[in-house]
């Protein structure tokens, strides 16, 4: 597999990484990790369209309900508010994995708080899986109206890519396994890092825009 | 870039630090709004929207590390135009379909 980039080795990529690189390869290397994480911005931005438009379109069907249940009967509020803090917990100690990765270079370290990351993604995940299976319970499956259909849309993708970025998380521990903190592993967290980030930014959306305006509706 | 990597490496965990709290009580405020119900609905979708605006500017600023400096200038005009992007779409969907249904519902 490339592990170089542009023919150049490993060691030349890192922004704010421990590495033992002299400084002007630092300074090199830093302009290579820059340029990485801004097209992974670009990929991001891409991201945020696509659920500005499922958010649009929520919007324009919270009226449709064609008799079904609504979000009164199928929401649970305190649900809602626990993934909120699970998530939001899970941005925190991602954060902290990787600024030990960055400035102690602590594989350990670093290793704990994303795998607390992970842990919490799952908390996250298993509790929105949860209110799905109550809201079908209740009827409330995405067949049922446009309302519904909108919300499965907008909430499924959001749990899909915060399943995505738990795989991402094992495969990134099956790269530190065998590669250990190397340049290239770092860039790849930290991309992982704006991901979750990134997601956690959404859910304020959904929890703000769904949830909390669908109850008082 | 600072020559000091143990004062930004402080700077960045109090940041994070900062960050979670902040979003605890920016997410804390709507959801109490919202369950207690202690004010009037339309003070409660002001509180819920001012609230998300916030929490997701805190976010940017100290989760995502987007802010004025030099290093970050692209990021941010991508983001920005971005934005201008998905206030036209959102906005214009929301626009023409609002009306739709304001005058074929």
């Amino acid at each position: 597999m490339a592990y170089t980039v542009e023919g150049k080795g490993p060691s030349h990529i890192g922004i704010r990484m421990s590495n033992d690189a002299p400084p002007s390869h630092k300074e090199e290397a830093r302009a290579q990790a820059e340029e990485a994480l801004f097209g992974f911005w670009v990929f991001l931005m891409s991201d945020l369209i696509i659920f500005s438009m499922l958010f649009a379109t929520y919007a324009t069907m919270t009226h449709a309900l064609a008799g079904g249940p609504g979000p009164k009967q199928l929401f649970d509020i305190h649900s809602a508010a626990l993934e909120t803090i699970a998530l939001l917990l899970s941005s925190f100690t991602c954060g902290l994995a990787t600024l030990y990765m960055r400035y102690d270079g602590s594989v350990k370290k670093t290793l704990l708080w994303f795998v607390v990351t992970l842990l919490l993604g799952a908390v996250f995940l298993s509790l929105e899986l949860h209110d799905f299976i109550a809201m079908a319970a209740k009827g409330g499956v995405p067949s049922r109206s446009g309302w519904l259909s909108a919300s499965w849309a907008l909430i499924g993708t959001h749990g899909l890519h915060v399943t995505t970025g738990c795989i991402w998380l094992l495969i990134m521990f099956a790269q530190v396994a065998k590669f250990g903190l190397d340049p290239l592993v770092q860039t790849r967290f930290m991309r992982l890092a704006l991901f979750w980030h990134f997601l956690d930014v959404v859910w304020i959306g959904i929890f703000s825009i769904v949830y909390l305006l669908g109850v008082i509706s | 870039m600072s020559a000091d990597p143990r004062r930004e490496r402080r700077q960045e965990l109090h940041g994070y630090i900062a960050g979670l709290c902040l979003a605890l009580i920016l997410s804390a405020i709507p959801f109490a709004a919202v369950m207690t119900g202690a004010l009037p609905r339309a003070g409660i979708v002001w509180t819920i929207a001012i609230a998300a605006l916030c929490q997701v500017m805190v976010h940017f600023r100290l989760f995502l590390h987007i802010d004025l400096s030099r290093s970050h200038r692209d990021d941010l005009q991508l983001i920005l135009f971005s934005l201008l992007i998905v206030v036209l779409m959102v906005g214009g969907t929301l626009w023409v379909l609002g009306n739709q249904r304001a005058m074929m519902g």
